[in-house]
């Protein structure tokens, strides 16, 4: 007797459903046996990771801070990956948004220059991700090029400009030689939306690109010949869908969201310009997409989710000394799980009885 | 099934206000940690301290600590969750940290904060660091009386003047025994990676180097220096173990003292911000032992040591000259002044190469 996988003759939408539920159900139950193993009491450490961060503003504004990059992103790559276009650069994309629009502000450092510097700097931020991103796009569509890899390949260009930049020319004069810009003028700076706190205009932001895609995604033309393209390219050619075009499009659009994300981090939470303004959100992007199934609400919850694991398990780390470590190792097994639950849809567990005959005949 | 889940949360509650109230009464302590508490060098250094500060005042004070925080966006947070578990002496352990301390202690003034190397200040905020350009200046002599080569590889982390400050000792030490020692710089830009710091450790060994210093925070270059049969530095902790036939000597960063004075003083409530720039002579940190030398070289070395912290030898005794030949300005009498040092950004003549950024 053994147990085999199946393929589905068609791909289950119960299972679709509640494959992130059974996900984070056996990711709990693997954690609980995992803290238990660490002598902590496991309900107080889930406590601390999921429920104490959402009992206070304070946390809440926190998570939302940390969701609004991931956010940005993720919905930007989401339409990339539903039209079959794998852009895996968006890191890089967010570095040189963030360059783009931080010019703006290096060089109205001083100077009583007014109120257009923040939307300039957005404005500009934003077209340079989308140009940034075009790159593979162009090289995929007129040569062909794999744009995993060219993608991928820019983020470390763009990682290494950016740290040029903040080393020489535009290195705070009175920073002591630190790699990094002088803090931004209040007129270069995202404004916050709680006095004292740290949520800012980004996360509004953010929400109102979740929605656009939503409708993008649901109510065009444009929407729907994404969705197809990506689903059936030999069906969207008949109908005279342009998948090139789209790859150009889908990489421009996601671009310019993470050139956004970049500039509004960088002239939100941090202030200033410096190397490492960035631990990985464009990658982690990916995550959050697929974890909300590549739909705009989806990502939202699943990057606010993912924020929540951040803040708890600093909050964790805290209050029950439990180590960092633990919380890679608890996002790992999540996604471990996400992946492992989503094989269900396509195919599903067979208990075989081999024939003997069969058995000799194979062997 | 409800009323179990009931009964959870009722159990989950009354154990968050137990231990609570359990540590009501003693003060509370936070610290900062750029790298793991594993990293055995800056990070290991620092929770070393912690420990003894526990073993100290266990009993009026406890102590909590965040882990690999990165010097980014996430630092501001990290440290006002501290704030918010109650902690009232924060220790933020990285350079990097600067920005972010200053604008959690200016947003809590009844919370007070120890900033490692940095410059700024608030009535709440401190500064504390070493002056490890002494122990570099001994590195210096002991490295030129070891060098068969007469090359030297230097791994920097950033070109920042404690960085800089601890190659220029380290040259003018070693052109006091040979004047045409040469020493080759390779910047990690990272504090902490231990295989960018492999790489670069092999890359100065290809290039000629046989002793290897190192401004990063993990044993990496030492075990490749072991490899290779070359002679190394440690540097924030004693890292003989990675390399017994390597190790010439280590600075060892000793914060245990300065911890446990500043906790006590916090507990006396005599707790005031101030700037400390502690060297050989106040303990803030030791030299490990000399080992892997011959005698004469040793006895070298320890001479510079007790004259060091005597206050007989500067490192930086003027004339200090810099790569264009000139004198750098003597503010400080004899000796370039404390502000000089801690600004120090050009390099002195000697050094075949350019400042990064210069």
């Amino acid at each position: 007797m053994q147990l085999v996988l199946e393929k589905r003759v068609e791909r289950s939408n119960t299972i679709a459903l509640v494959s992130p539920l059974i996900a984070i159900g056996l990711t709990i139950v693997t954690m609980i046996i995992l803290f238990a193993i660490l002598g902590k009491n496991p309900l107080l450490a889930l406590h601390a990771y999921f429920i104490a961060p959402l009992t206070d503003g304070y946390s809440l504004q926190e998570i939302a801070v940390k969701a609004t990059p991931l956010v940005m992103i993720a919905i930007g790559l989401s339409l990339c990956y539903l039209a079959n276009a794998w852009n895996i650069g968006a890191e890089g994309q967010f570095l040189i948004g963030a360059v783009a629009g931080s010019w703006i502000a290096v060089k109205t450092q001083g100077t009583d220059a007014g109120a257009w510097v923040l939307p300039v700097m957005l404005v500009l931020a934003a077209a340079a991700g989308a140009l940034y991103a075009l790159i593979p796009a162009i090289c995929k569509v007129k040569f062909g090029a794999s744009e995993i890899l060219t993608s991928l390949m820019l983020v470390y260009v763009a990682d290494l400009f950016l740290d040029y930049l903040v080393r020489g020319p535009w290195r705070d004069p009175h920073g002591f030689n630190f790699p990094t810009t002088a803090e931004f003028d209040p007129v270069a700076t995202v404004p916050l939306l709680i006095e004292g706190g740290r949520l800012h205009l980004g996360s509004i932001i953010a929400l109102l690109v979740v929605a656009a895609a939503a409708i993008l995604l649901g109510r065009t033309i444009k929407g729907f010949e994404i969705r197809v393209v990506g689903a059936a390219p030999r069906a969207a050619r008949f109908g005279g869908f342009n998948a090139n075009q789209l790859i150009i499009l889908t990489f421009a659009v996601s671009g310019a969201l993470a050139g956004l994300a970049g500039i509004i981090e960088v002239a939100g939470p941090v202030g200033h310009l410096q190397p490492g303004i960035s631990p990985g959100y464009g990658f982690t992007a990916i995550i959050v997409a697929f974890l909300g199934r590549l739909n705009p609400l989806g990502i939202l919850i699943a990057g606010l989710f993912l924020a929540l694991t951040f803040i708890g398990g600093e909050q964790a780390q805290i209050a029950m000394k439990i180590p960092l470590d633990v919380t890679k190792v608890f996002q790992g097994i999540l996604l471990f799980y996400v992946l492992a639950c989503d094989s269900l849809i396509l195919y599903r567990f067979k208990l075989v009885f081999p024939n003997r005959q069969v058995t000799r005949g194979t062997g | 099934m409800r009323k179990s889940l009931l009964a959870l949360a009722a159990g989950l509650l009354l154990a968050g206000s137990v231990s609570a109230a359990s540590a009501a009464d003693k003060l509370k302590v936070g610290f900062i940690y750029l790298g793991p508490i594993g990293d055995l060098g800056w990070t290991y250094q620092h929770d070393l301290a912690r420990q003894a500060l526990v073993k100290e005042l266990g009993d009026k004070i406890e102590t909590t600590y965040l882990e690999n925080v990165p010097e980014g966006p996430d630092a501001e947070r990290s440290i006002e969750q501290l704030v918010r578990a109650g902690n009232k002496l924060i220790f933020t352990t990285s350079f990097g940290y600067m920005d972010p301390t200053l604008k959690v202690a200016k947003k809590y003034p009844n919370v007070h904060f120890e900033h490692a190397t940095g410059y700024k200040r608030n009535p709440n905020m401190s500064t504390y660091s070493a002056k490890w350009w002494q122990g570099r200046y001994i590195q210096g002599l002991i490295a030129a009386k070891m060098s068969k080569s007469g090359v030297l590889g230097y791994i920097g982390s950033f070109p920042i003047p404690e960085v800089v400050s601890g190659i220029n000792a380290t040259i003018l030490a070693a052109q006091t025994i040979n004047p045409n020692i040469k020493v080759k710089i390779i910047w990690a830009n990272t504090w902490f990676d231990p295989g960018k710091e492999a790489d670069a450790a092999k890359a100065l060994i290809d290039q000629g180097a046989d002793v290897i210093m190192q401004h990063t925070d993990s044993p990496a270059a030492m075990q490749i220096a072991s490899e290779r049969g070359k002679l190394a530095f440690g540097q924030d902790s004693e890292m003989i173990k990675f390399g017994p036939k390597t190790q010439l000597t280590s600075i060892l960063d000793t914060w245990g003292p300065y911890y446990i004075e500043r906790v006590k003083a916090e507990l006396a409530g005599t707790w005031k911000s101030e700037d400390s720039w502690g060297g050989l002579d106040s303990h803030m940190f030791a030299m490990a032992p000399y080992t892997n030398m011959p005698d004469d070289v040793k006895k070298i070395a320890e001479d510079a040591q007790a004259a060091i912290t005597a206050g007989k030898l500067h490192p930086f005794k003027c004339p200090v000259v810099g790569q264009d030949g000139k004198p750098v300005e003597c503010k400080g009498g004899d000796h370039l002044d404390d502000g000089q040092i801690l600004g120090m950004n050009f390099y002195v003549k000697g050094i075949d190469d350019k400042l990064p950024g210069k």
